[in-house]
């Protein structure tokens, strides 16, 4: 804020005169720097229609440091002339003078002087005319006293190459009274403070207008991961939908939870180097539920259960290989083996979501990691349509309501149904997850009732 | 997925009509398949060389059908189509013969022992009279490479050699020989090389050389050679060129060598069901012999129709629909499985023919059916499954810290749980063999070499990806990491952890450590030694010398907080200070009312359940009942049938009003369906059996009907027949011997937990006010000589400091005492000898337990 005094005493200018003030004048006036009043008319400018100042620039030749000093003693060459005696003077006397060496080519020039090179005693200099006229210092001077306009333009030029003068341009405002003009005025506050809430000023006081037009500050705060947001949500339609929360807390999982139970032949593809992450350290799963991994393999092996089996040479060691487990249905068959060895058998419905891992290069459609989502449920007679129909009330709830069903294959599941939404913005038929009703060569070793039926569906997460 | 390509045009001739595209696809849908790619060889070249190499390519539209991996019979032009047609009802479902030669002798294929070292097996068969085509020959050649990649696993599990018959003379013989031994003419090649050269020549070959490492490292080469010692080929590699089929052969020798002989089976009986469509006597196949090498001899192919019998009442109650068995057997016709209802009952009898060697199961069957009657034709109904929704407790407090943490302004970040090992180790200034770590044997980037046993590595890594953000950088993960644990079945188990770091120009520990603070506060444990919670010094080469600390709860260390060391910050090319956290979470799981579910499994089976025999299908009747006695007599006897007979005669149950397990248990007593002339007990024979289904689930019974079958004299024989197809039956009396004895373990271990189990003690809780001389005393001093004061049936617990005015605070302090051995006189008589700081002892509170 501007010294208030400079702020009053301007408006009171204003206020005497009726079409205006120039801020310079009043500068000059008032013998302060034209600065500082343009500081006050900007802060007058910022408390709203005061007054009203209109920029106006000029332009004007003012003398430079030199040019100050000319006017005042001189030009270099008449001071030159003048300071030679008629019987002359010796050039490295005149040259030890500090205008000699300028004011002695000048002289020259305008053939003031002469030199006399052959003088005993070395050069020496004589006046040649009886008296001169200076005239730079005479234009300067009129420059001085403001009468720049008696100059002829290619002599302000002459001297401004000479450095004597220079145009300056001087920006001033011209300064009216605003509609709310007063003499007297209160500074607008920018915010409320817990001193006028106390005292109640703020009744009193004008605010600043806000700009509405920024941006706020960013608040200061963390977010949760995007894709554990999505995660909350499926475990969320999981919980309402009555499904219990399956143990996948074990990344590393035998070849036999993982494929053998499932009914998953050794020779499968999945089961290849360059698809599943093996270990080597720990390397095998030293313990298995020794009468189940018997029916395991005999129906494998030999069939049974209904089932003509895949006919080859089981073995456990294929069996006990660890992995990084390829799919959470791992858990699945841990949880159902569970449930089979059971006194009763109860109706369940598990669900999970975690982590799997395939042994891929990594691409914009690849993961070696991503993220399962699997729903299981077991009961007496369940069908076909029951699994529809359960696919149906979880997809609605995820806001997906056209579905249709295409017959697949998977080794551990029969029947086999991709399950396909309709896209509204892409126009077509997309996958979105694969289900279908575990094959009894899954089930029944377990110990699973015969007339149980476990339906499943699942899908990722990263989708 | 296999995906087949076969001209658009072709199909359509073939299927008699034509499609548009959509038309296409959806058939396709409705049958299983999917048509995945409409395209042209130009453009498949075009795309994948330039379009320069494309100009001169053909542009006949191509389909590209992705098929089951299952269906074998769907991987070309001929296969499709009858599959499609059938489907459509079009065509019927052919029928494939093997036929014997005309005349003469079928070919024979003789192995030799010195097979059984490097591929044992082999089948054979002629097809007579075939006439190719270019389209037809390129479809013959296509389906034996599919095959190769599909169900012959690149041609480890069996490979597929297809002669002109007529350039060569049998009897063949397959034997294996060193490879310097084998010298002949490669198909393509123009001079003879021995196999030893071939494997050097088909090193580089874009094709072959995947082959090559299936023989590469044996003693002895397969190969298969004619009565006059041309060879056929060296299986899996290559064909000799002497025998090969050109569009003007007539009779083709097919041979399949293989290591898996059940696979080498299908494969031939789909190479000859697919082609003998074109032979003079369409779907006709001639026998070959093969000699095995104990003198045995097979004759295939073997084109084997199987009948399996289910009823329409099992696939109506799969499926969830209502059909006829008529309708059923309908179905299943249009799936190439010729079937019809038998007349008994609702029951079917499904013939499986040679091509649909994916049928296994019943359920296969069912599956079927089901697409016959189309998949979005069945009504989507709601199972009644009543269950009650549990979380996994780990998870809940997973979920509940996240939210808090992500409120207390740290950014959650996603980490992958594989890693490499000097993430893990030497960036953290550690060495891996101390990581507990679990290694992956076949990473394909050193980006997954291990199994991530610490969450810090992901956050450096993802701070250093977000160097560029406004700082300071704060983020959290709440994920598992992988240690090795002798303790479990796999050898390794999670660990879920709570990791955090702040990256700023100043270390921020004070900030970490107020996070910790803060999770604690959540975790509802109090800062305070003992039963709380409180961080000690500790030396850890991963932080800032003096800078870390160990965090400690209950006692017990659950990780460590700290500056992190510069030389840690610059191995993550990072360039501020950074401190971080890192804790388990698993020992602030609280208890629940509710079972907790476990991935660990019994290695016990305690309950024994019945296995049905390998004979008995999906509908065979529950197996026979243990014991036949009951009060009513033995149910085995007429008798005994008798007397239920007439106890039934003025009842609907043996036990109330409503079936019950009583029902059931005499239900199972009878061994048969009782004869017509009981007619009340037949009558409720029948009306029990139709509970059948939802048998487990009727009340028990309220007394015993069925009596103990009496323990069998017979002794478990332990040279009992390994090859005895019964799968479990047999086991019978092993098992319930078995179950007896561990029955008789588990009990005597419940005897011996249940004496060791001490009587019941009589305790108190006290809290005891103790009260210091001055303001001046120093109270942790005095704590501290409070809880040196130790006894046997003594144990401290939590304490707190109250005000009691002018400054002076006194100590409140609980503790349990066994009754009998502690006295509270005795108590204050050892606190008050502390006479240096305690003034006064009083009980402020006495509650027996």
């Amino acid at each position: 804020m501007a010294d208030a005094g400079v702020v009053e005493t301007l408006l009171r200018r204003i206020e005497k005169v009726d079409d205006g003030v120039d801020s310079l004048e009043v500068a000059n006036s008032l013998g302060v720097d034209h600065q500082v009043i343009v500081g006050a008319v900007k802060s007058l400018q910022s408390v709203g229609d005061v007054i009203s100042a209109e920029l106006r620039s000029s332009k004007h030749w003012e003398l430079t440091e030199e040019g100050m000093e000319i006017a005042e003693n001189g030009s270099h060459e008449a001071r030159v002339f003048s300071s030679i005696p008629l019987e002359g003077l010796a050039q490295s006397e005149l040259m030890k003078l500090s205008f000699g060496k300028i004011g002695f080519s000048k002289a020259m020039s305008s053939k003031w002087i002469r030199v006399d090179k052959t003088h005993e005693g070395g050069p020496r200099i004589f006046r040649t005319v009886e008296s001169i006229e200076d005239q730079v210092r005479e234009k300067l001077l009129l420059v001085q006293k403001g009468n720049t306009s008696q100059l002829e333009e290619k002599e302000k030029n002459e001297l401004k190459k000479r450095k004597l003068l220079s145009e300056v341009t001087v920006k001033t405002y011209w300064i009216t009274k605003g509609n709310s003009f007063s003499t007297t005025i209160t500074k607008q506050e920018t915010e409320l403070t817990p001193e006028m809430i106390a005292t109640g000023n703020w009744k009193e006081k004008k605010f600043k207008p806000y700009n509405f037009e920024a941006m706020g500050v960013a608040p200061d705060s963390g977010h949760l991961h995007p894709l554990m947001k999505v995660r909350t949500q499926f475990r969320q339609i999981f919980l309402e939908m009555g499904f219990t929360e399956m143990p996948t807390n074990n990344f590393i999982e035998s070849s036999f939870w993982n494929f053998d139970s499932l009914f998953q032949p050794q020779q499968h593809p999945a089961r290849d180097q360059h698809d599943t992450f093996f270990l080597s350290d720990p390397a095998l799963a030293h313990e298995f539920p020794q009468d189940y991994l018997e029916r395991v393999k005999k129906v494998h092996s030999e069939g049974g259960f209904g089932s003509q089996g895949y006919k080859y040479d089981w073995k456990i060691e294929e069996a006990q290989k660890n992995i990084l487990r390829t799919h959470t249905t791992a858990v699945s068959a841990r949880m159902l083996y569970k449930l089979a060895q059971q006194e009763k058998f109860t109706p369940v419905k598990y669900f999970s979501i975690d982590r799997v891992f395939r042994n891929e290069t990594l691409d914009a459609t690849h993961l070696a990691e991503f993220h399962q989502i699997e729903g299981v449920v077991a009961d007496y007679g369940l069908t076909l349509g029951d699994l529809m129909g359960i696919l149906h009330q979880f997809f609605t709830k995820l806001g997906i309501t056209k579905l249709r069903f295409k017959p697949a294959y998977n080794p551990y599941t029969e029947p086999s149904m991709e399950v396909f939404s309709y896209h509204e913005g892409l126009k077509k038929w997309v996958e979105v997850g694969n289900s279908g009703v575990f094959r009894p060569e899954m089930l029944l070793p377990m110990g699973l009732p015969e007339d149980v039926s476990v339906i499943a569906w699942g899908l990722s997460l990263e989708r | 997925m296999p995906t087949v390509g076969v001209k658009r045009d072709l199909l359509f001739k073939a299927l008699g009509r034509t499609y548009t595209d959509e038309e296409f696809d959806e058939l396709c849908f409705e049958f299983g398949l999917e048509l995945d790619e409409i395209t042209s060889e130009k453009e498949i070249i075009s795309r994948e060389q330039g379009d320069s190499k494309a100009s001169g390519a053909s542009d006949i539209i191509l389909y590209k059908i992705d098929v089951p991996a299952n269906r074998y019979d769907l991987l070309c032009l001929e296969g499709l189509v009858r599959g499609l047609q059938v489907f459509k009802n079009k065509l019927e479902a052919p029928r494939y013969r093997r036929v014997s030669p005309i005349s003469g002798e079928p070919q024979k294929l003789i192995i030799t022992k010195a097979t059984a070292a490097v591929r044992p097996h082999a089948v054979a068969a002629v097809l007579r009279n075939i006439t190719f085509t270019q389209e037809r020959y390129d479809s013959f050649i296509e389906l034996q490479e599919k095959l190769h990649q599909n169900i012959c696993r690149k041609r480890s599990l069996v490979a597929i050699g297809t002669h002109d018959l007529d350039t060569i003379s049998g009897p063949f013989t397959y034997t294996a020989k060193p490879p310097g031994d084998i010298c002949f003419k490669p198909l393509n090649q123009t001079k003879e090389y021995t196999a030893t050269q071939l494997m050097s020549l088909y090193k580089t070959d874009s094709h072959l050389r995947h082959y090559l490492h299936i023989i590469e490292d044996k003693p002895v080469y397969p190969v298969i050679y004619d009565s006059n010692g041309i060879v056929l080929s060296m299986p899996p590699i290559i064909n000799g060129d002497h025998s090969k089929i050109s569009l003007k052969t007539k009779n083709v020798f097919i041979e399949c060598t293989a290591t898996d002989v059940t696979k080498a089976k299908i494969v031939l009986d789909m190479m000859v069901t697919m082609f003998s469509e074109y032979c003079s006597q369409p779907f006709t196949v001639e026998e070959a012999e093969v000699v095995y090498p104990d003198g045995r001899t097979c004759i295939y192919p073997e084109l084997a129709y199987r009948k399996e019998k289910l009823t329409s009442e099992f696939i109506n109650r799969k499926v969830g629909i209502n059909e006829s068995t008529e309708k059923i057997a309908q179905l299943l016709t249009r799936m190439c499985l010729r079937s019809q209802a038998t007349g008994v009952g609702d029951e079917i009898e499904v013939e499986i023919p040679p091509t649909r060697s994916d049928v296994i199961h019943a359920c296969d069957i069912m599956e079927d059916a089901a697409i016959a009657y189309g998949f979005n034709n069945i009504t989507r109904t709601t199972p009644r499954t009543y269950t009650v929704a549990n979380q996994f407790p780990l998870n809940k407090l997973t979920e509940l810290l996240r939210q808090d943490l992500a409120a207390a302004g740290f950014t959650e970040a996603l980490n992958f749980a594989l890693c490499s090992q000097e993430d893990i180790a030497d960036k953290l200034g550690k060495k891996i063999s101390e990581t507990k770590a679990a290694h992956i044997s076949n990473p394909k980037t050193a980006e997954f070499q291990v199994a991530r046993t610490t969450l810090l590595p992901g956050l450096l890594k993802t701070i250093a990806a977000n160097r560029k953000m406004p700082l300071p950088l704060k983020l959290f993960e709440i994920s598992d990491v992988v240690l090795k644990d002798e303790t479990k079945d796999v050898g390794a188990s999670n660990s879920r952890r709570f990791c955090a770091v702040y990256y700023n120009k100043s270390p921020g520990f004070e900030v970490i450590h107020g996070l910790l603070d803060r999770t604690m506060q959540l975790l509802e444990v109090q800062p305070a030694c003992g039963e709380g919670y409180h961080i000690q010094a500790a030396d850890d080469s991963t932080f800032f010398p003096g800078r870390c600390a160990e965090i400690f709860v209950r006692g017990k260390s659950v990780g460590r907080l700290g500056v992190l060391h510069p030389d840690v910050i610059n191995r993550f090319e990072l360039t501020m200070p950074c401190s971080a956290l890192e804790m388990d979470i698993e020992p602030f799981l609280g208890h629940t009312a509710e079972t907790l579910l476990t991935h660990d499994v019994p290695m016990q089976e305690v309950i024994k359940h019945k296995f049905p025999t390998r004979n008995g299908s999906c509908q065979a009747p529950a197996p026979g009942p243990t014991s036949t006695k009951t009060v009513f007599g033995d149910m085995s006897t007429p008798a005994g049938l008798k007397a239920l007979n007439d106890f039934l005669a003025d009842k609907s149950y043996i036990e109330g009003f409503a079936a019950s397990q009583a029902d059931i248990a005499v239900f199972d007593a009878i061994p048969s369906a009782p004869p017509l002339t009981l007619c009340h007990l037949l009558r409720w024979y029948s009306h029990i059996k139709s509970f059948q289904r939802e048998r487990a689930g009727l009340p028990s019974a309220m007394s015993q009907f069925v009596l103990p079958a009496i323990p069998p004299a017979s002794t478990h024989n332990a040279s009992d027949d390994d090859d005895d197809i019964d799968l479990f039956g047999s086991d019978d009396e092993a098992e319930s011997v078995e179950a007896a004895r561990i029955k008789e373990q588990r009990l005597a271990e419940y005897a011996a937990k249940k004496s060791k189990k001490p009587a019941l003690i009589a305790k108190s809780s006290i809290l005891l006010d103790v009260k210091p001389w001055d303001d001046e005393t120093d109270m942790t001093k005095l704590e501290e000589c409070v809880r040196s004061v130790s006894m046997d049936g003594l144990l401290w617990g939590q304490s707190k400091l109250v005000p009691v005015g002018y400054g002076i605070k006194k100590l409140q302090i609980g503790c349990v005492v066994e009754d009998d051995k502690v006295g509270t006189d005795l108590l204050e008589e050892a606190i008050t000898a502390f006479e240096e700081y305690v003034q006064s002892v009083d009980v402020a509170a006495f509650n027996k337990i």
